[in-house]
């Protein structure tokens, strides 16, 4: 059914988890506290768990402020969780428990935007050397072996080495930020809007290098995009994340052809259609203040979908409702139900 | 590459008297301590003595050469030792944040309080006047405004991606600090520090006038000013001289100090086509 | 006057000067919107499309200038106007809203205020008839409680929140034409989807025509009814929307619409290998020689190296710039 290197995923052996996120939550808290008044706290990540396979593309797609950027941070370790657990290859890093150089060898970042990601000040050699020297290897021809080698791996010419960020054009140096995170040989690379910030025709090759580069060097990646057609390509399984929670996650099929969150649906509807003026669902308002989430289903409010049962508390719970696809929506059956009735539409 | 009046002509500048300093036992004509000669007491300016003689006949052009030797050793020095207070307090506090930003904070805000010439007065006052105290003073009490540029600094630079990328790369705080965000800030950082010079040449001038910094008849420009006082009216050259060479070397290092920050400003580099 | 475009541009060029030199940011850019008419201009950074609507909006600033061609607008060519007369023409008869509302909003001044300037400005009314016109305005943009949200400062506002100001504050004199420069790349795809709606349908309910300028094709052909595509200065194809899409002519066209991970192909077709297009979008000061296209085009051939291809009318209505359009 899929073409190219598609089939080589569905043909992988089975996976094992490289990293497992469970009730992980992130608060931070706001103001208050000094002068009486109660503390508050902002819960930016509120109860995910997760499970990245080896060789696995997870798509996270939410709206800004939904908590993805702060839960890539956290799995990082640029940002002490409040509670849960993280289990990075095996290992268990609980918050400060594993040193940010054993981490670092495992996790890796691509940054957004490829002008502020790169020191202006050193040359590409310089950004691909320094770490190398900082976990252990020293000896000049395999420093130079690995570099050269990295180099060719992204698209880059070895004499690009020795030329400053400034020279090189946002594709190229999207390239560098690549070269930089893949040059402790990681396992899981995350990578957060790996395109949104690079002009439209230079897209694709960076889209495609990183698929290759996944495939040659086994690795896994977590997206975090707004760009749902990017999603739609790279992924193998996407988790939609609302208000600091997981809604809907599934593999990537089931996600773009059979949504059943109705955030999941505005999602995807929202994208301009080329060939068509009109549209379908439309979300209403805004994403509620996150200081002061709606009872029950935080989606209530803006969701077309909401019915009184969806304004009674608790949160409802992540439940199966297909092979591997999980939706926390009350309602979802009924939504599924209405959608067999007539044809659906993509 | 554009012609830079004032980086140039303060280059120009600072560098006279820089070499002034650095070969004035060659340049000078007489010892400026020793060769007193009362038979020679206020010549004017002529032939024999450049810029005249002092009320103990010594000779002012050579006094004013040895003097730039000190006035340099201050100035550099006493910057030196504020520039790297100020940068490592700074930069730390801006990167770190939290109680040591507080901490940090609070003491600059003492710092900008208490007027830095009476804080230097205070601390001669305790230590005995000579070099080495006129650099602990001078040195200790300028550095808030580095302090203060390294912080804020520190603060819009901690949040760029590269400094993101080496924390998860794995890098130390102080390794991150060194060698992602100081070569980032090292620009304004150089100028503040050029401009700061010549207010320590000035502190300097100002203290010996008073009496406290460099005793005679050690040749400083300050204390050359603080001996002249009486003869302001009868032998003016005596005040005129080391007056001159405080004016052109303030000027010579703030000229240089604009024009390095044009150059350094990071606003005229980052151009994109 | 009603057989008339509003809007006529010909032979547009913008110069960018550098030191001595004078380089050519945009040429040979020509085309007309017909009143209540919207048209779109798709182009990456650099290629010139944000320019061309500050051409026509006259605030081109040095180091950029007119350097050649017409802007006509409702029969007048505006760029020979005055800067008075320009003045009066800008906010109150062409419009423009822009990427970022955050700086292009008076962080100092009520948003109210800032609306109701726009009717003591143009229309001479009095602060006090301008500020009840403001608390309309807002409640035409859909901003909830609008008589509260007149008082509020920009900061205190959502990011789509204050791009409905900024439509608010656009439409407020019920201008003609509408340039909308990227005007939902900052915002959230739900909020893109509604700022998209609320531009479509009061557009339509004024009659204004709208120049929507973007990087995203996609975004474009859903909005617009004629599409002009941009590269490097140069207006290279002009269609209807579906058409760009369907069967684009020129080869940078067919590339961009081919790189595009478009919704729905892999479950459509699976996952295809994106065709890209090799190499950069040039710099001003680099443009090739010929078509400004054929370092990166699949197709160039030594005529297209050597000579600068003229426009060519299509069947369907539009246009495009290619020696071997397909």
């Amino acid at each position: 059914m899929e073409a190219s290197y598609g089939a080589t995923i569905m043909n992988s052996p089975p996976a094992d988890t490289i990293l497992k996120v469970e009730d992980l939550a992130v608060h931070f808290p706001l103001g208050g506290g000094l002068f009486g008044g109660r503390r508050r706290y902002l819960h930016a990540v509120d109860g995910v768990d997760l499970e990245l396979k080896q060789g696995e593309c997870l798509g996270l797609v939410g709206e800004s402020g939904c908590g993805k950027s702060t839960l890539a941070l956290t799995i990082l370790g640029l940002q002490e969780p409040t509670r849960g657990r993280i289990i990075l290859d095996g290992q268990e890093v609980a918050g400060k428990g594993m040193d940010r150089k054993a981490r670092a060898r495992i996790a890796q970042m691509v940054f957004q935007d490829p002008y502020s990601s790169l020191n202006p000040r050193q040359t590409v050699r310089t950004t691909l050397e320094a770490p190398l020297r900082l976990h252990g290897i020293t000896a000049p021809s395999e420093i130079e072996g690995r570099i050269a080698e990295m180099l060719g791996r992204v698209g880059l010419r070895p004499d690009h080495a020795e030329r400053y960020p400034h020279e090189f054009s946002g594709g190229q140096r999207q390239r560098i930020g690549i070269a930089r995170a893949l040059i402790l040989e990681p396992k899981i690379v995350i990578l957060d809007e790996p395109v949104s910030a690079l002009d439209v025709s230079i897209r694709a090759q960076i889209i495609n290098l990183l698929l290759e580069l996944k495939e040659t060097l086994g690795l896994s990646y977590i997206m975090i995009s707004h760009d749902l057609g990017v999603v739609e390509h790279m992924s193998d399984r996407v988790a939609v994340m609302y208000l600091g929670r997981i809604v809907e996650t599934g593999g990537w099929e089931s996600i773009f052809t059979k949504p059943r969150h109705p955030y999941t649906r505005a999602l995807i509807s929202a994208i301009p259609d080329p060939f068509e003026r009109s549209r379908g669902d439309k979300i209403m308002g805004e994403i509620p203040n996150p200081l002061d989430v709606p009872s029950g289903c935080g989606f209530n409010p803006r969701c077309p979908e909401a019915r009184d049962i969806c304004r009674i508390p608790p949160v409802p719970d992540l439940e199966e409702i297909g092979e591997v696809h999980f939706v926390r929506c009350r309602r979802a059956r009924e939504i599924a139900a209405g959608d067999a009735a007539p044809a659906s539409t993509g | 590459m554009k012609f830079r009046a004032n980086l140039v002509i303060g280059g120009v500048l600072f560098a006279s008297v820089v070499i002034a300093g650095i070969f004035a036992p060659w340049l000078a004509h007489t010892d400026p301590v020793m060769d007193a000669n009362l038979m020679y007491a206020e010549e004017a300016p002529g032939g024999e003595f450049w810029f005249g003689t002092d009320a103990q006949g010594r000779d002012i052009y050579s006094r004013v050469l040895h003097g730039a030797r000190i006035s340099l050793t201050v100035g550099i020095v006493s910057q030196l030792i504020n520039t790297v207070i100020g940068v490592c307090l700074g930069l730390s506090a801006g990167y770190w944040g939290g109680w040591w930003d507080d901490c940090v904070n609070g003491l600059t805000n003492m710092m900008l309080a208490i007027p830095s010439l009476i804080f230097a007065l205070a601390i001669m006052a305790i230590l005995n006047p000579g070099l080495t105290s006129l650099l602990i003073a001078l040195g200790l009490t300028n550095w808030s405004f580095t302090c203060r540029l390294a912080r804020a600094s520190a603060l819009s630079l901690k949040s760029q991606g590269y400094v993101q990328a080496a924390k998860v790369l794995g890098y130390g705080d102080i390794r991150i600090m060194l060698t992602q965000l100081l070569p980032n800030m090292l620009g304004p950082i150089i100028v503040i520090g050029t401009l700061g010079m010549g207010g320590a040449v000035l502190a300097e001038a100002a203290l010996s006038f008073l009496g406290l910094g460099i005793r005679p008849p050690y040749p400083s420009w300050g204390s050359m000013l603080s001996d002249a006082r009486d003869q302001i009216t009868t032998a003016p050259w005596i005040s005129i001289f080391p007056g001159l060479a405080i004016f052109v070397t303030v000027l010579g290092l703030n000229l240089l100090g604009d024009g390095l920050r044009d150059i350094l400003d990071p606003q005229a580099r980052t151009r994109r086509a | 006057m009603n057989g008339q475009p509003l809007l006529e541009v010909e032979n547009l060029r913008i110069d960018l000067a550098a030191g001595d030199t004078r380089f050519a940011a945009v040429q040979d850019v020509s085309f007309t919107i017909n009143r209540g008419e919207t048209m779109g201009l798709v182009g990456e950074s650099g290629c010139g499309k944000s320019i061309t609507a500050l051409a026509l909006i006259g605030l081109l600033r040095h180091p950029l200038m007119i350097g050649g061609g017409t802007i006509r607008f409702d029969g007048r060519e505006i760029q020979k106007l005055p800067a008075s007369e320009m003045r009066g023409l800008r906010g109150n008869r062409i419009a423009m809203i822009f990427q970022e509302p955050m700086t292009a909003l008076n962080p100092l001044s009520p948003v109210g205020r800032q609306i109701a300037e726009m009717f003591v400005l143009h229309k001479g009314a009095s602060w006090r008839e301008a500020e009840n016109l403001a608390v309309e305005a807002l409640a035409s943009v859909r901003v909830p409680a609008p008589e509260r949200r007149v008082k509020d400062y920009p900061h205190q506002l959502s990011g789509g929140m204050r791009q409905r100001v900024m439509i608010a504050i656009a439409l407020a004199c019920g201008p003609d034409l509408l340039l909308a420069d990227e005007p939902t790349t900052a915002l959230d795809v739900t909020v893109q989807a509604e700022i998209l709606d609320l531009i479509r349908e009061l557009s339509a309910a004024k009659g204004t025509a709208v120049l929507m300028i973007s990087h995203d094709l996609g975004l474009i052909a859903n909005m617009c009814r004629r599409v002009g595509v941009m590269y490097a200065g140069k207006l290279v194809e002009e269609r209807a929307a579906e058409d760009v899409f369907r069967s684009p002519s020129h080869p940078y066209t067919g590339g961009l619409v081919a790189s595009l991970p478009l919704l729905g192909a892999r479950a459509r077709h699976g996952r295809q290998r994106l065709r890209e297009i090799s190499g950069v979008v040039p710099p001003v000061s680099a443009f090739p020689k010929g078509c400004r296209f054929n370092p990166r085009c699949h197709a160039s051939t030594d005529r297209c190296r050597a000579e600068d291809p003229v426009v060519t009318a299509l069947p369907d209505g539009g246009f495009v710039r290619c020696h071997y359009h397909e």
